[in-house]
């Protein structure tokens, strides 16, 4: 009798706790439409008859990639208020529309499609992952719709429905590779996480170093959020007895382990650099600056880049957002993607998809990181910088172009793309065409 | 030689790891048969414990600071004792003998654990604060009562949408204040950051040794003695043996058998927050880091055969130093030398990168199981169960 009472007060117990759970989550979603409707306060949308733009914002506020995409929703929010703070687009306030991916890559094509058909929206802002970004291609251009993508990816994709804000490999690998062989050694040791980015990076470094004169003494990848690394710290002493360069493309957890053992293991940064390419601001906090000092990362944007635009866009930043937060490059790259949708759509005068589209080839920035165009194959031009991590955690650069370096989809080193370029003002050439060699 | 002590020791060091995590589970599965899902979690609450005692210790300076692990460890264990013991007392006592609704049972509680530290707030806790308070405050007021037996179910179905009100009530009237709404350590991962002392290596034979590592292989030492102590020197240790021996008999005998199964998981979950502590030196800190490791201490518990602890250190290292020797392309440079060795040497060395390393090891212990289904040391006679 007693052992049923006790499995009802179970049975009330968790649903008691379940609930709470619940409440608290729908606590919280109330603070997150506080601050929606303050912001609608602050540029009052009536004074415009009531009569906003629509745009879609699609990432992951919950699950593994939320820690990330959602510090590119601030961004893209504080784009989108500024822009409403001086009048908006055409007259008109900008109504963002936020859908979860859940960083799962079906539910972000399920939003997708839910913006684009049930909101109307009139372009979306989304995804971080290439993962999600290919789930979601086929929505786009099946709808025949328009996706602004944020974050550096290996590139050897170029489509009409998606512009891309993020460095392919030739803005951000490629020049970290050169500037490397040229100040750090001809030995190159490659590490990576098993999956889609690093494997490509990889390949494409690979066949860099053969141009150029550069070994790779070794490369060996580490299974998604793995934590042991002894293994490799092995292999890459016994491959660069004398120290070398480490080429790092470890995503997520896998990254504070790799730099916690090698510094027990004594491979230190003057020896043993090592350039990573998905390390940037937020990720040198949780990592623990203590570990990264010295250590190199290549990026189109830090924090301490010197321009009065940056200094405009950090300190706006941290006004909205608190003065403990840092900016970093998919934030940046977010934040102008936004501005460059509103300049496409006062240069064609209306929202309809194919003018903007047309319109925003050509379109100048002069953002945080320096002077940005769109290119005919719908990437930006950006400037590339190498920085060091240095003691407060952000970034000393050591190494920067002259100026904007144009977008190459298609990567010249591998050689299925060889020679291919993309081209969407042309309708004879498209997405992916030959270039006669001149 | 260099290679051969190198190749010993990192293969010690990562089944060590390996050793210090699965050991609570040897407890947990091997000795009370609960298939608990919810390790890694515990493993998880050790290592943010591990993050909150560093940040207490880090306003009082050097020297200080360079100790707080040693105070980390003990507190780590005590808070995932405690964790484990409502655990125990909350869902798992409940299921005994039940082995899949307990699987589903603690993956749900991972499941909570996870999110509780995603989203764990002044309001949170104020809100389960208060739900408990006049919950179980009432029960046991109203306890007293010479017809509670009668009144029980009408006492909780007005208690518990009462304290339930009360809570959202609470949280409603508080949720504007914003010290109490700011997560306390919200999804992002939080730095843990060893004290200077266990950041260097010592330099021997021409390679160097992880202060790091020698403290983890250290504490899973002390870890060992410690419970080989508890269960075999201590009259708790007997009780706990003699009930996992005969339930029936043991209770027969007088043993409170449900104060000595909440007693042993509470260990359990304990050991796990030691070996939560422990990782916090290697690795990242998030909701996930439980995650990387629930596998491995299956493997090694099932390999090394259940309820036994010598199989489980036996497993642990065995399978660290082959993931080691695999991977590291030791093994494959060991058999180069003999020429009619090539075939072996090249399958060696297609293994020879982490991902494909696991790949080999995971079949090896397959066909390992094919073998010797029961593990390393199986339980022999009659109080075996297969």
């Amino acid at each position: 009798m007693s052992n049923l009472g006790r499995r009802k007060f179970l049975l009330y117990g968790s649903a008691g706790l379940a609930t709470s759970m619940l409440l608290k989550s729908c606590a919280s979603n109330d603070t997150a439409s506080t601050t929606d409707s303050e912001t609608d306060d602050a540029t009052p949308v009536a004074d415009t008859g009531g009569d906003g733009i629509k745009v879609g914002i699609l990432h992951s506020l919950s699950g593994t990639m939320a820690i990330s995409e959602t510090t590119v929703v601030d961004a893209e929010m504080l784009a989108i208020d500024e822009i409403n703070a001086v009048g908006g687009v055409l007259g008109k306030q900008i109504i963002p529309v936020k859908e979860d991916g859940a960083s799962d890559w079906p539910t972000f094509a399920e939003k997708a499609t839910k913006l684009i058909d049930q909101d109307k929206v009139v372009t979306i802002f989304g995804c971080w992952t290439s993962a999600s970004r290919k789930a979601v291609l086929p929505v786009f251009e099946s709808k025949q719709h328009m996706l602004w993508y944020p974050v550096q990816y290996e590139g050897q994709e170029c489509s009409n429905n998606v512009f891309y804000t993020g460095a392919t490999p030739n803005q951000q690998i490629e020049p970290a590779v050169d500037w490397l062989l040229e100040n750090k050694g001809k030995d190159f040791f490659l590490v990576g996480s098993d999956y889609v980015f690093p494997r490509t990076a990889n390949n494409i470094i690979k066949e860099q170093l053969k141009a150029k004169g550069g070994n790779t003494v070794g490369e060996d990848y580490l299974p998604l959020g793995d934590t042991e690394v002894t293994a490799i710290i092995t292999k890459i002493r016994a491959a660069l007895p004398d120290g070398g360069v480490i080429f790092n493309s470890l995503n997520g957890d896998s990254n504070v382990s790799f730099f916690k053992q090698m510094q027990g293991a004594g491979l230190d940064p003057d020896k043993y650099p090592v350039m990573s390419v998905s390390i940037a601001e937020e990720e040198v906090r949780t990592i623990g600056q203590e570990y990264l000092q010295g250590h190199y990362a290549a990026w189109n944007y830090f924090q301490t880049v010197e321009s009065p635009q940056n200094d405009q866009f950090v300190a706006a930043f941290k006004a909205k957002y608190g003065e403990d937060r840092v900016t970093n490059d998919p934030m940046e790259a977010a934040y102008i993607m936004v501005y460059l949708w509103k300049q496409a759509v006062e240069a064609a005068g209306t929202t309809d998809i194919e003018a903007v589209r047309k319109a925003a080839v050509g379109q100048e920035f002069d953002a945080p990181e320096g002077k940005v165009k769109m290119f005919p194959n719908h990437h930006i031009s950006k400037t590339v910088r190498i920085g060091q991590v240095r003691d407060d955690g952000l970034f000393d650069i050591v190494s920067s172009t002259d100026g904007p370096v144009a977008p190459l989809p298609w990567n010249q080193y591998v050689p299925d793309t060889k020679g291919y370029a993309c081209d969407w003002t042309d309708p004879a050439k498209g997405g992916k065409y030959k270039v006669e060699a001149t | 030689m260099s290679v051969l002590i190198e190749g010993l020791f990192n293969g010690i060091s990562i089944g060590s790891v390996l050793l210090i995590a699965a050991l609570g589970l040897a407890i947990v599965f091997g000795l009370m048969g609960v298939i608990n899902l919810a390790h890694g979690e515990l493993m998880m609450l050790g290592a943010y414990t591990t993050f909150v005692v560093q940040d207490v210790f880090k306003p009082l300076g050097e020297p200080w600071f360079s100790f707080y692990i040693i105070v980390a460890i003990p507190v780590a264990f005590i808070i995932t004792a405690i964790a484990g013991l409502i655990l125990e007392k909350g869902v798992i006592r409940f299921l005994y003998g039940r082995p899949l609704e307990t699987l589903l049972a603690t993956w749900g509680v991972s499941l909570i654990l996870r999110q509780f530290v995603r989203s764990v707030d002044w309001l949170l806790v104020i809100g389960i604060a208060v739900f408990c308070l006049f919950f179980f405050g009432g029960m046991t007021i109203l306890k007293r009562r010479p017809d509670w037996g009668r009144i029980r179910n009408l006492v909780i179905a007005v208690l518990l949408p009462i304290s339930l009100g009360l809570a959202v009530i609470t949280g409603f009237f508080l949720n504007k204040i914003p010290v109490l709404t700011k997560a306390w350590f919200s999804a992002r991962n939080v730095d843990v950051t060893a004290p200077a002392w266990l950041r260097g290596g010592l330099k021997i034979f021409g390679f160097q040794m992880p202060y790091a590592r020698l403290f983890i292989i250290v504490l899973t030492i002390v870890c060992l003695l410690g419970v080989y102590w508890f269960l075999n020197r201590s009259t708790w240790g007997l009780k706990i043996r003699a009930v996992t021996q005969n339930r029936e008999m043991s209770s027969c005998l007088g043993i409170p058998t449900a104060t000595v199964d909440a007693l042993t998981f509470a260990l359990g979950s304990g050991l796990a927050g030691v070996a939560g502590c422990a990782v916090s030196l290697l690795g990242s800190v998030g909701p996930n880091t439980g995650q990387s490791y629930i596998v491995d201490t299956f493997m090694v518990v099932v390999v090394g055969g259940v309820g036994n602890l010598l199989g489980t250190i036996v497993a642990a290292l065995g399978i660290g130093i082959l993931n080691y020797l695999i991977g590291s392309g030791t093994l494959a440079l060991m058999f180069s030398s003999t020429e009619s060795l090539k075939p072996l040497v090249d399958v060696l060395l297609f293994f020879a990168t982490s991902s494909m390393a696991k790949v080999m090891v995971f079949v090896l212990i397959i066909s390992f199981l094919q073998i010797k289904p029961a593990g390393l040391f199986p339980q022999k006679g009659r109080t075996a169960e297969l």
